[in-house]
């Protein structure tokens, strides 16, 4: 018997830092599972979110959706230059994706701007003052659940970079693909936000 | 010679005398055995030290959870006026104070003491390894939540006083004064809060324990010893994991709750605000989705290492091993789906109820089940009442009798509606979590601590402690079963006020007993300080292996030294062979063929 199980394999294969990750990307999933339910529990009871809903710009929604999908694809590239431990190529991609997040985050401070101009802030206090009470909260899970992704694009750009200045110096090529996950993730969770923010009106 | 370092065979002799130079550095830590106090308390990357921390820091807090209720208690038997090293106490207070002593006794002496300090001394040393998977997180961790006790404890300074709203912080109370409801307030106004600091300690707290579970899940899959292999591992690892996970899948939806409610309290959105189409009751759906599994959390370490000290004690193969594991992952995903039975009460569809009612029972087979086999262990065994033996003995009879017992009686809707708001609630939720996180918590203590200090704890008092402690703790709360059945409620500040509400000599009597037991409970708490700085300084010199036992901790010296083994064991069994036939002695340490 000791022998046998001394040979059985455990999960020491996975690197530490992609399984650490792992658990992360679990852990933030439920943070955002637990804002969209209770987002669509709402959404399912008022009528009157519908029309707030189409108060959402879709184009930039859309644009934002490609620009990351953009960048996950040259996180995909720089993961595959970091097998070669090609520090240049990963410069460039992961530049790329810096990139890509600031375009994202510039397209939505447009929208925040757009829907400040509305009278759609945060709070929803001038809504409710003008006597739409039940239609002022769709705006503190508009701005709550993208802010809180925005953030995670913020984060995730800063790890990224860090992690690239670690490669240029020529060493910890994994945490390339570390750092990527977590890009996904933030890709991911947007691919949630998008269509049940803008799409489902 | 050439210059520049650039050509590759340069560089790889400059990696390799950096590596040397680390490697010499690693050395000099572990000859320079005694580390300034600053370098061991704030900047170690130690997992030993580390956990030391975490102890150290989660006693402070217990002793401000300790004096709380010493307060508010004294106030329920004897009134308001005069209270002993406090004065008068006014009715917010009674309200700050009793939201503090819950916040405090769950989240920053339960969770740090059963997760973090088991999870950080115990997790690296029974699997057979040097140190956590990441140490540089391990010490971030501490950090955040040393800053979460500092930003709860400032939340007291704030004009308009600590938060005092009951520590589950339901709204509309929690958001009353600020916010949408209170147009003048700032942001800033809002932010300068006890409710805010509240809930920034408890996020931050949240973020602190989140990133120690990854820590200690990653560090027991990939860093066991050779040959230990999972079901090779101690009970008390199993359960420490299974804990962190089942904190990492619950606790997400209370962080997107508190972040709503804070939104709420800071800028006025209207999440939980029925006026504007929010439902306070989410916030309970969202709390008690985390709040039941978070009781989970804190037993199963606390009941792992139980199962460790008893199966010692008793000379005996931890009985059902398998099944122990089976029935706490049972436990943990039906403790993901029984929230509403805390919500009987606040308007949720009777249908549902039902269902509530119906799971939370069901979760009762899979514990009995693990106290069966606890018991099947203890069942013609070679008893050792030691110390450690004592604490777990008492948090197993307690726990299971008390708590879970009237556990089936609230899990039932039909009563739980009658008792619901009496100190019969109060009673049995004290009665589950008193055992888990002291009994429990004492239990590792004394079992451990001639490993982690290398010292033996005087045995007298020892006994004093412990029957001081298992004695007054229930006279505290079998008088607080009675007074619930009675009717009496919860959350009122001064009964005199109303006559019709239990004044009866009987029910005067009880609350004193109840209170005289809880300041004989603390005062005993002192002989244990005592012990521990005592036998820290002039205790007996601890063995290797003091209590005989089988798990690779006691393999190495006692205190482990920095990387605590050399060389690293090789691991050949399982750790429960107590009494094996082909053995001599009545242990088989598990590094041993």
């Amino acid at each position: 018997m000791d022998k046998k199980s001394l040979t059985k394999p455990t999960i020491k294969d996975i690197p530490q830092g992609r399984l650490g990750m792992w658990l992360l990307i679990a852990g933030e999933f439920v943070i955002f599972g637990g804002l969209m339910v209770a987002y669509l529990l709402y959404r399912i009871r008022y009528e009157e979110w519908a029309e707030m809903a189409s108060h959402t710009n879709v184009v930039l929604g859309a644009t934002n959706t490609f620009v990351l999908l953009t960048s996950s694809y040259f996180v995909v590239k720089a993961h595959q230059a970091a097998q070669h431990k090609d520090s240049k190529k990963i410069t460039i991609y992961i530049s790329l994706t810096i990139l890509c997040a600031l375009i994202f985050l510039i397209v939505k401070i447009t929208e925040y701007s757009q829907k400040l101009h509305h009278g759609f802030t945060f709070s929803g206090k001038e809504l409710a003052a003008s006597g739409k009470a039940i239609e002022s909260s769709y705006w503190g899970f508009y701005f709550l659940m993208t802010g809180l992704h925005a953030t995670h694009v913020i984060v995730g750009a800063i790890v990224l970079f860090i992690v690239m200045q670690g490669t240029r110096k020529g060493k910890n090529f994994h945490r390339i693909e570390v750092a990527g996950l977590y890009w996904h993730m933030v890709d991911l969770i947007w691919i949630f936000l998008f269509p049940l923010l803008y799409i489902a009106n | 010679m050439i210059k520049h370092g650039n050509q590759p065979w340069q560089k790889y002799i400059k990696n390799k005398q950096t590596l040397t130079n680390k490697v010499k550095q690693s050395i000099d830590m572990d000859t320079h055995k005694k580390h300034g106090f600053w370098h061991r308390y704030f900047f170690s990357l130690d997992h030993k030290d580390i956990g030391f921390q975490y102890l150290l820091t989660a006693m402070f807090m217990a002793a401000f959870g300790g004096f709380f209720v010493y307060v508010f208690r004294y106030n329920l038997a004897f009134g308001p006026n005069d209270i002993p090293l406090y004065g008068d106490l006014a009715a917010k207070q009674y309200n700050q104070l009793v939201t503090n002593h819950g916040a405090i006794m769950i989240f920053w002496v339960g969770m740090p003491i059963l997760l973090a300090v088991i999870g950080n001394f115990l997790i690296p040393i029974m699997i057979g390894t040097d140190d956590m998977a990441f140490p540089t997180l391990n010490k971030i961790s501490y950090w955040i939540f040393l800053l979460s006790c500092v930003v709860l404890l400032l939340g007291f300074m704030m004009p308009t006083g600590a938060f005092g709203g009951g520590w589950t912080m339901y709204p509309p109370l929690s958001v009353s004064d600020f916010g949408y409801n209170n147009p003048n307030t700032t942001f800033w106004s809002n932010f300068f809060t006890g409710n805010t600091f509240f809930l920034l300690a408890v996020a931050l707290e949240f973020v602190s324990m989140l990133m120690g579970g990854i820590n200690f899940v990653v560090t027991t899959l990939n860093k066991r010893a050779k040959g230990m292999t999972l079901m090779r591992l101690p009970i008390v690892v199993w359960m420490v994991n299974i804990a962190n996970l089942l904190f990492m899948f619950s606790v997400g939806p209370l962080i997107a709750g508190a972040f709503m409610l804070l939104m709420d309290i800071l800028v006025g959105t209207g999440f939980f605000d029925a006026y504007r189409g929010g439902d306070p009751i989410l916030w309970q759906h969202l709390f008690w989705f985390f709040g039941h599994p978070e009781v989970y959390v804190l037993l199963l370490p606390s009941i792992g290492a139980v199962g460790e000290i008893i199966s010692t004690f008793s000379r005996k193969p931890l009985f059902g091993y398998k099944m122990v594991i089976l029935m706490v992952l049972i436990a943990a995903i039906l403790s993901l789906v029984v929230w509403a039975h805390h919500q009987f009460v606040s308007g949720i569809d009777p249908g549902a109820a039902n269902i509530f009612s119906l799971l939370t029972i069901i979760i009762s087979i899979p514990f009995a089940g693990m106290v069966l086999s606890y018991l099947g262990t203890l069942w013609n065994g070679d008893i050792k009442l030691e110390i450690p033996m004592l604490w777990a003995l008492g948090m197993l009879a307690t726990f299971t009798f008390f708590g879970g017992f009237t556990g089936l009686h609230l899990g039932s809707n039909v009563f739980d509606i009658y008792a619901h708001d009496t100190y019969f609630v109060i009673a049995h939720f004290h009665y589950t979590l008193f055992p888990t996180v002291f009994l429990g918590g004492f239990a590792a203590f004394y079992y451990w601590y001639p490993k982690f200090s290398g010292k033996m704890m005087n045995k007298t008092l020892g006994l004093i402690h412990f029957w001081g402690t298992f004695i007054f703790f229930n006279t505290i709360f079998i008088p607080l079963f009675w007074l619930g059945l009675q009717g009496q409620h919860r959350r009122i500040y001064n009964y005199s006020q109303w006559n019709d509400l239990l004044m009866q000599p009987e029910h005067i009597m009880a609350r004193q007993i109840a209170t005289v037991s809880l300041i004989f409970l603390l005062l005993v708490q002192f002989v244990f300080l005592f012990n521990f700085f005592y036998s820290l300084k002039k205790g007996k010199k601890a063995s290797k292996n003091p209590w005989h036992a089988n798990t690779l901790e006691w393999q190495t010296d006692s205190p482990p030294s920095h990387g605590n083994f050399n060389p690293y064991p090789i691991v050949q069994r399982w750790p429960y062979d107590y009494n094996h036939p082909d053995k001599e002695l009545d242990y088989c340490p598990q590094t041993e063929s």
